[in-house]
């Protein structure tokens, strides 16, 4: 187990390394110039080229690229004398919000994070939980109306159904808070009741995606020779469906919920503008609106991080449930 | 086949007093879109203690659906089983699950075919074994884990105490279901189903499979029901044997009546078509003509009508119009319109040729 994590862990650096150097070559083919944007509306060449400069800007791009990673270990001096020293980690200073990319990510994370492991959480116990109960009552009226309703749920677009929960629950009845995001370390309660709205909304959309995961994978697994087999010894019902059939159904669900985390890290930019949050899904969007490079470039190393990171989770999960994969 | 000396005795039939299972006029139906399969339809049969019942067919003809009943693995919303099952005197048709749970793999356990797919892949060998035994005798979980050690060893699997610990996929074939035996016989259960227990295995695992189940027979008087396509198998191991076609008993009796002197035109049908070591090699195989029937529309009559080539031979065309009883309730017994005299002649002049 141990070999894995770290053969994982080094080729999960190399994996980053190139998404980094595509993120860069991407962004700065962009035709968008950032120094003429900064520069604003009445700009001399000679200021343009001392904003150039300043920037870093008026180096080529394998340049601006080595400049960008050898900052993260030794830090960045960035040329020009107006903008503070960048320590290690630098990940490069925004010049549109004149503030450290590295601590406008760890302002804008926790909300982000918040948002999607809160809901995940929520769709992971209702989404399995009614799964598994739907797999065990077969046919009957609760597998009905549970596979009815996760039907109607996944429907449901965010954007949609977002507003419609703004509306229900806070604009027109005042039930819950608008959501804003108190940190938790602050105010535990506050934090709570100021992400629940998205967290209901999110989790409706997604439990029922999990609904009809659990269930289809318990009634394939329930017909599984092995099932079969440990009925023929005498186990009780309830043991071989948790027991075997569950232990054999969770495999596909964290194999999905593996990918599904990194589709709802990037549902967080129109998620976090359904709810006013600010968190990185929101920050890409300013970033992008304001040809804000460097914090672009810092989202989407934070991002591919943390997919890279669930993705070995996942495998490591996947291999603890599956000594087949752990002892092959 | 070999000709080894085996017990035989009196030919299982009408209610022996002294059968450990019983079964009488089981019917197990199936509803699906289809419509109803009749997959087992008014079966009977004993098992005696100690003996092995050889139940034979092709596939299709119900002998897993038979041995699913008798455990009591069949989904109750889908199926419709009727007649009676005793075990030991207990009716096993319309007990309760708790009952069967109480049954199964102590009383009785099954040794499935395919021990690869029959055995869990996330538990180790060890504990699937000592599940079975904590789960019945409620042992703690040191206790069972020697107890599957023991077992482990009983079936000759090397060093025990090590792969004990192992999962199924770390097993070789033959192992796998050695495991499968020991798992089932962790109880001392007083009836085994063994449905085709060495058909995934290559020959020579097989002949050894076959010989560690007659062994532990003989150790703990166990009765089993061994499930075979191949009547080499039966030969060799069981006392009696029970032909099925179509979810019927067309002919049943001890292994030397029925593969001696078969009476059953599915039996000579069956016979012809098993390769023998000991007959001419230049005889040709002869796979039984024609298909099996469709089990939610039986042909009327005697089931195996269509591929029957002697059926012209009854009087007043009875082959497809009435269902022959198997008959005589004891001993040797066919289920056939032909007279026992007809019977006789055509065994000799055309089957018994044929056979060597
Ligand atoms: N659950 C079920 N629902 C509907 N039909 C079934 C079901 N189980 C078995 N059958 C049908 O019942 C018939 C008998 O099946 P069974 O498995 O007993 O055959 P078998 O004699 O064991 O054959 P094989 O030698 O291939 O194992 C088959 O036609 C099968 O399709
Ligand atoms: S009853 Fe008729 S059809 Fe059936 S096996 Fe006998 S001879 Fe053949
Ligand atoms: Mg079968």
């Amino acid at each position: 187990m141990l070999r894995f994590l770290v053969r994982r862990s080094l080729g999960a650096l190399v994996i980053l390394l190139i998404i980094s150097m595509v993120t860069f070559a991407l962004f700065f083919a962009i035709p968008a110039d950032p120094a003429r944007l900064y520069c604003g509306k009445v700009c001399s060449p000679e200021n343009l080229v001392l904003i150039k400069h300043s920037m870093g800007l008026d180096q080529s791009v394998p340049m601006q690229y080595w400049n960008w990673l050898s900052g993260i270990f030794v830090g960045h001096t960035y040329p020009g004398g107006d903008v503070p020293h960048c320590d290690a980690p630098c990940f490069g200073w925004s010049f549109v919000k004149k503030d450290m990319v590295l601590d406008t990510l760890m302002d804008r994370f926790p909300t982000t994070l918040s948002l999607t492991v809160g809901s995940a959480v929520v769709f992971l116990i209702f989404g399995i939980g009614t799964g598994m109960l739907a797999a065990h009552k077969q046919g009957k009226a609760a597998d009905k109306i549970a596979s009815a309703a996760s039907l109607v749920a996944t429907s449901m677009q965010i954007y949609v159904a977002g507003p419609l929960a703004l509306w229900a629950l806070v604009y027109s009845t005042d039930l819950l808070d608008l959501p804003t995001y108190v940190p938790i370390t602050e105010d535990p309660i506050g934090w709570f009741t100021g992400l629940l709205v998205p967290w209901i909304v999110l989790s409706l959309i997604w439990t029922a995606n999990y609904t009809r995961m659990t269930r289809s994978s318990m009634v394939e697994q329930l017909t599984e020779d092995y099932v079969r087999t440990a009925r023929a010894k005498g186990m009780s019902g309830t043991s071989v469906f948790m027991r075997y059939a569950w232990r054999g159904a969770m495999g596909t669900i964290v194999t999905v919920f593996g990918i599904d985390l990194g589709v709802l890290l990037g549902g967080a930019i129109i998620t976090e503008s359904t709810f006013g949050l600010h968190g990185l899904g929101e920050l890409a969007i300013r970033s992008f609106i304001d040809s804000d490079l460097s914090m672009l470039v810092g989202v989407t190393m934070v991002a591919a991080t943390f997919i890279v990171i669930f993705n070995i989770v996942v495998d490591a999960v996947y291999a603890l449930i599956d000594p087949r994969i752990r002892l092959a | 086949m070999t000709t080894q000396a085996k017990p035989e005795e009196a030919a299982a039939g009408g209610g022996s007093s002294t059968a450990f299972l019983s079964v009488r006029d089981l019917s197990v139906r199936f509803s699906t879109e289809d419509g109803v399969v009749r997959a087992v339809d008014n079966l009977s049969f004993d098992v005696e203690p100690g003996t092995t019942l050889g139940i034979v067919g092709e596939s299709g003809s119900g002998k897993s659906v038979t041995n699913l009943a008798i455990l009591g693995l069949h989904n109750p919303e889908k199926t419709d089983i009727t007649g009676s099952i005793k075990l030991a005197g207990q009716e096993l048709v319309g007990a309760s699950t708790k009952e069967l749970e109480k049954l199964r793999g102590k009383t009785m356990s099954m040794i499935f075919q395919d021990p690869l797919t029959a055995l869990s892949p996330f538990h180790t060998i060890g504990k699937q074994i000592g599940e079975t035994f904590r789960k019945h005798t409620g042992a703690s979980k040191k206790e069972a884990r020697d107890r599957a050690i023991e077992m482990l060893t009983k079936v000759g699997i090397p060093q025990p105490n090590v792969r004990v610990d192992d999962y199924p996929h770390q097993f070789s074939g033959g192992m796998r279901q050695r495991a499968m035996i020991a798992m089932s016989l962790v109880c001392n259960p007083k009836l085994v189903i063994a449905d085709e227990p060495t058909t995934a295995l290559d020959v020579t695992v097989q002949a050894q499979i076959l010989d560690l189940l007659k062994d532990l027979q003989q150790e703990m008087g166990t009765a089993i029901i061994l499930i075979t396509h191949d009547l080499g198998v039966v030969a060799n191991t069981a006392q009696k044997i029970m032909v099925m076609y179509a979810g019927r008993a067309v002919e049943r009796g001890t292994v030397r009546e029925v593969l001696k002197t078969p009476q059953h035109p599915y039996t000579w049908g069956l016979l012809s078509s098993m390769p023998n070591l000991s007959g001419p090699v230049d005889v040709p195989l002869r796979p039984v003509r024609g298909t099996p029937p469709s089990l939610i529309n039986l042909p009327s009559g005697c089931p195996f009508n269509p591929r029957c080539d002697f059926r012209e031979k009854v009087v007043g065309g009875g082959c497809t119009s009435e269902r022959p009883a198997l008959l005589p309730e004891a001993g040797h017994a066919t289920a056939c319109h032909l007279t026992a005299a007809q019977k006789q002649d055509i065994f000799i002049d055309q089957i018994q040729p044929r056979l060597g």
